[in-house]
């Protein structure tokens, strides 16, 4: 068991420099990379506010999605909601006493999983049997979904079919924070789980999912229409300046 | 070419089956040196064009935040796949825009990204072969980087951005497209699209006074390098000649000289479109920009106005202050540019124009927004103004106007098929299947509505029209300028009218625009 330990204490270390460190690496990229002319997808909003309100409703209700497709804004958004609640659910297992509005959380977090669950399935579904999408489909995209739902599925497992240790299972999470090593409880579910979630921690920076910081930082939706009333120039842009006029 | 079947019209436009490969035949001509070698670009293929094709990929990674952040970005969702009018038009699945992007993120991938450099197989990454590189010629030119998709994508990721720069890539290896860059280094020596020299373009001006002093008996100008007039007119060298975009000019000139300013055309800057915009070059663009400030300089006017053109009015209205800007030479109380629409929709506004509405009445009209006006730039103070002023001028200039299906319309219209750089005849197949999701709506508003014409404010737009319509078995004449419609129906001060339009005529109500 020791070594199980070691491994999994070694393993979120690892994973969370790793996600920290890929993730501010990507967004220093996308800040420093200057996009040289102004292509907000129009209409568009005037104002700084203007932008910020449709980043909002492009973040927590996926507009351009529901313009698109019905079906994959569905279960998409039901995904990504659930994911949102069974994350905040799971706060518990790091914080201690456990804050009032995360024990609020609770009773939504644990039938979240089922959410995901079908979000996920209805997605994957599409994926094989929608020939657009089944064409565009690569390896990673299939593997990345089968990633998600090994988790949700272990995790609504442990919720309501074999019940782990979530006592032991605290205080091992509560000295990874603390750095006081505590062991892992020997659950081979629970092992699963937090393997798997390792794993999506460390692919987070080098796959798609870089779509959550990619967002807020895409010209055509970060832009404000001002084109007319305000000159924007890239710095390697400027340089041209010199040489003509 | 000329081997294929012309779409047949549907009630929708369907999402088609999947035909893969369908389209690889289609590519326009490849660029020879004589075109190639102006522009700055090597003459052909260069022998290490894959090392030099990925230097230049990587050079552009760190220019565009945008090709960045959407080549990372695509979780491949599927929003897009149903989006784009080529492929509806087509069936072939490297033209749902998803699938033309992984043309470009697959080697991106590959050279650019961790995962691509040691699990290629698992995510899709793959050298820049030979035979990509056809893939890439072949499918970046059925782009027409008109948008539509980036309207639809979570993350707003903008195909036409990464069509621009693997088509500012193959130029950089020498394999450019002919079309565009002849097009551009005639812009550069001669100043237009067309090569139409000063003398020439001052004789056809003075063609188009005289008929529009026959059809009114009055002398409206059209004049050319005045120096020191209030208005320089910008607009596609194809309004000079084209059907029916010179009917959309002598409106513009009706509608100017009608307000009372004065304006002049510029024979250095007679050309409002700027083709370097598709080939994704920035000092291309920026250059061909320049004349138009070089232009407004020599001739000290105080005000830009440019004529009716999509991607045109994108390179004005979003562009221009970036590349040839600041214009603080100019009148900072107008919009600088601004479009003949906005020009013609304020002075309506004031109630400075009076119109014979029923000169228009043989017609039953729709309106086609232009990808680039619809979703890349602005008219007027209001977003979405870009939308409801040209509908403005249509309703206030004739009696019979009816809107097509409302998602082929605004923000969801769908490209004419001969945008981007394409409208040349060797993509007649790409630009007649293309068309296939507008010609669908406009049959619609045919059938049910008796729709006769459909109105354009884009030059590409009017001439991919007036070229696929006979191939959809309807005439050529069908597409219309919208200054066209205010070209019929203005009534000029002093205007000889038939006795039925009279007593719409206030004589003598000299309109004065007023400032904003």
């Amino acid at each position: 068991m020791a070594v199980l330990t070691a491994i999994y204490t070694a393993g979120f270390y690892a994973a969370t420099v790793w996600l920290v460190y890929g993730l501010a690496r990507k967004i220093v990229q996308y800040w420093r990379t200057p996009a040289p002319l102004k292509i907000p997808t129009m209409p568009a909003p005037l104002t700084t506010g203007g932008v910020a309100m449709r980043l909002v409703r492009e973040v927590v209700l996926f507009e351009s999605l529901f313009k698109s497709n019905k079906w994959i804004w569905l279960f998409g958004w039901m995904f990504h909601a659930a994911l949102l609640l069974a994350m905040l659910r799971h706060l518990r297992y790091f914080i201690d006493p456990v804050w009032t509005w995360v024990v609020l959380v609770q009773p939504f977090g644990t039938y979240a999983g089922f959410a995901m669950l079908a979000g996920l399935g209805a997605l994957w579904f599409r994926r094989i049997f929608v020939e657009r999408i089944r064409y565009i489909s690569g390896p990673s995209d299939h593997l990345m979904l089968v990633l998600l739902l090994a988790i949700t599925v272990s995790g609504l497992a442990m919720r309501y079919v074999a019940h782990t240790d979530i006592v032991a299972l605290k205080i091992f999470m509560l000295g990874l924070i603390r750095f006081d090593w505590q062991p892992l409880p020997a659950d081979p579910l629970l092992t699963a789980h937090l393997g798997l979630v390792i794993a999506l921690m460390a692919v987070f920076p080098f796959s798609k999912l870089l779509h959550a910081p990619g967002l807020f930082f895409s010209p055509t939706r970060n832009q404000a229409d001002t084109a007319r009333e305000k000159r924007h120039l890239a710095p390697w842009a400027a340089k041209l300046e010199g040489g003509s006029k | 070419m000329g081997d294929y079947k012309v779409p047949d019209l549907s009630e929708f436009t369907e999402i088609p089956a999947l035909q893969d490969g369908s389209m690889s035949h289609s590519r326009p001509y490849v660029a020879a040196p004589e075109y190639q070698e102006p522009l700055g670009f090597p003459g052909e293929l260069v022998e290490d064009w894959h090392d030099q094709a990925i230097g230049r990929f990587g050079e552009l990674l760190t220019q565009s935040r945008a090709l960045r952040v959407y080549l990372d970005s695509c979780v491949r969702c599927g929003a897009c796949t149903d989006k784009c009018h080529y492929f509806l038009g087509t069936g072939d699945p490297k033209n749902m825009p998803v699938a033309r992007q992984d043309l470009m993120r697959k080697v991106y991938r590959r050279h650019f990204t961790f995962a691509g450099k040691w699990l290629p197989w698992l995510v899709g990454a793959e050298d820049l072969t030979e035979e990509v590189l056809d893939d890439w010629y072949s499918y970046f030119h059925q782009c027409s980087q008109c948008r539509r998709c980036s309207v639809y994508c979570p993350y707003g990721i903008d195909t036409a951005e990464l069509s621009m720069a693997a088509r500012d890539i193959m130029d950089h290896i020498g394999k450019g497209q002919k079309y565009c860059n002849e097009i551009i280094a005639k812009v550069h020596t001669i100043g237009n699209n067309l090569g139409l020299p000063g003398p020439a373009l001052a004789n056809t001006l003075e063609g188009l006074e005289e008929d529009i002093e026959d059809e009114t008996g009055v002398k409206v100008r059209l004049p050319l390098d005045v120096k020191g007039a209030d208005i320089l007119l910008v607009t596609p060298s194809a309004d000079f000649f084209a059907e029916p975009h010179v009917d959309g000019l002598m409106g513009y000139a009706k509608v100017f000289h009608q307000a009372g300013v004065s304006w002049t055309i510029s024979s250095y800057a007679s050309e409002a479109a700027n083709f370097a915009m598709f080939i994704g070059s920035y000092e291309q663009m920026r250059e061909v920009a320049l004349r138009i400030r070089k232009a407004a300089l020599d001739l000290g006017v105080k005000r830009l106005v440019f004529g009716e053109c999509g991607h045109a009015w994108r390179v004005a209205y979003s562009f221009l202050n970036t590349l040839a800007g600041p214009w603080d030479f100019l009148d900072q109380n107008y919009p600088i540019p601004q479009h003949i629409c906005e020009f013609t929709h304020d002075l309506i506004e004031q109630g400075a124009l009076k119109f014979d509405k029923s000169a228009n009445d043989h017609m039953t009209l729709t309106f086609h927004d232009s990808c680039n006006v619809a979703r890349a730039t602005r008219m007027g103070n209001v977003p979405g103004g870009q939308f409801e002023i040209p509908r403005a001028i249509a309703r206030a200039v004739c009696n019979n106007f009816v809107e097509m299906a409302p998602e082929t319309t605004r923000e969801g219209t769908y490209c004419c098929g001969g945008g981007g750089g394409l409208l040349t005849d060797d993509l007649m197949e790409l630009r007649v299947k293309g068309a296939k999701p507008r010609m669908d709506a406009l049959n619609q508003v045919v059938q049910n509505d008796g729709v006769t014409h459909m109105i354009a404010i884009c030059a590409i737009c009017k001439s991919q029209f007036s070229k696929v319509f006979p191939e959809y078995g309807m005439e050529m004449d069908r597409v219309v300028s919208l200054h066209q419609l205010v070209g019929n129906a203005i009534i000029l001060d002093g205007q000889e009218t038939d006795g039925e339009t009279n007593d719409e005529t206030e004589a003598g109500a000299a309109p004065a625009e007023t400032e904003e």
